[in-house]
């Protein structure tokens, strides 16, 4: 049975769709009703993070949440990434008529002319986290903005590169992180424990590993499969 | 004073409900590009709304892989289904045997 004519089937099964409508008012009622039920005036922690914001190393509550108090949610955030892109290339390898298609040239000397730009964007927005809105992941979207108008341009990464050097590009943001977070264990803290003294400095460490792995591996999502690999001897 | 309140308000309505209307036009859209464009609209007028909402981070994160990379992911997405299953193998799936191999 093809999906088209199951789609078609379940449209005639009237009692399915009373069904489905019963249920579905069911979960509007309830959500409606938890949500309501929400206290009117709730500060959340924001309390906490101000007064402890002193400690996290950087002056932007976000990036203090994201990056030191909750720091080990982002470090799972980006093994998610990583676990997606090895989804989409276990499915194979790039789709053919990629290479084959010639950029106009308008596409092809725009793309020159921005992507040293949208490198120096991701550099500001890396930099500028620690005190007004952006960071890694704002970063690593603006990066990897950059790698999908080159590979619309008609580039591909050489073969020479997409083997290890890729793959080491991939992970060095969670390799980062995870080492940061096993190393302070290692000195007698918990997991991403900063102290407060180098905290500044190990946030830029791990944005700046992070933004690189998170852009290379949206570009590397956009090019829809493991590119060759250059064949061993 | 009031009268900037009231703009404010007036621009928030007209937001949310432009934010509905695009969700839903995406949704039921039959022309899958037509659906992705769509998609793309709501994700910009999104983070005009994580704007209004004083979360600005969130907004720039919601533009540029919210509706920017996710965007282009779809159409890339969309262009590999065109050149593997075209509208004709498509429909005739169901009396081809050589598709059941």
């Amino acid at each position: 049975m093809t999906p088209m004519s199951m789609i078609e089937n379940s449209r005639q099964q009237t009692p399915f769709r009373l069904l489905l409508i019963v249920l579905l008012s069911a979960l509007a009622t309830g959500l409606g009703y938890v949500v309501l039920s929400l206290p009117l005036e709730d500060p959340g922690l924001s309390e906490q993070v101000t007064a402890k914001l002193v400690h996290s190393g950087v002056s932007n509550p976000v990036t203090a949440v994201l990056l030191n108090f909750r720091g080990y949610d982002t470090l799972l955030e980006t093994g998610v990434l990583l676990l997606a892109l090895v989804g989409v290339w276990s499915l194979g390898g790039i789709p053919q008529q990629r290479s084959s298609t010639r950029p106009g040239p308008v596409l092809d000397t725009l793309s020159r002319q921005l992507v040293p730009l949208l490198i120096l964007v991701a550099g500001y927005l890396l930099w500028v986290g620690a005190y007004a809105p952006g960071g890694a992941f704002q970063a690593g979207a603006v990066l990897a903005a950059a790698g999908v108008l080159l590979l619309l341009a008609g580039w591909l990464p050489g073969a020479r590169f997409s083997g290890l050097p890729l793959r080491i590009a991939l992970v060095t943001g969670l390799g980062i992180f995870v080492a940061v977070g096993m190393v302070l264990i290692l000195l007698g803290r918990r997991l991403l424990e900063y102290p407060p003294s180098f905290a500044g400095s190990l946030i830029l460490l791990i944005e700046a590993a992070a933004s690189l792995s998170i852009g290379i591996t949206l570009a590397a999502l956009f090019l829809g499969g493991r590119p060759e690999v250059e064949s061993r001897r | 004073m009031e009268a900037m309140t009231l703009l404010q308000w007036a621009f928030d309505g007209v937001l949310g409900l432009f934010l509905l209307w695009l969700a839903w036009l995406s949704l039921a859209s039959t022309n899958l590009f037509k659906a992705i464009v769509l998609f793309i609209a709501f994700g910009l007028l999104m983070a005009l709304s994580w704007v209004r909402l004083d979360a600005p981070d969130v907004a720039l994160a919601e533009a540029a892989i919210g509706a920017g990379l996710t965007g282009a992911l779809l159409l890339a997405a969309l262009a590999r289904l065109d050149s593997k299953s075209g509208p004709k193998a498509f429909h005739k799936e169901d009396d081809d045997p050589d598709v059941h191999d």
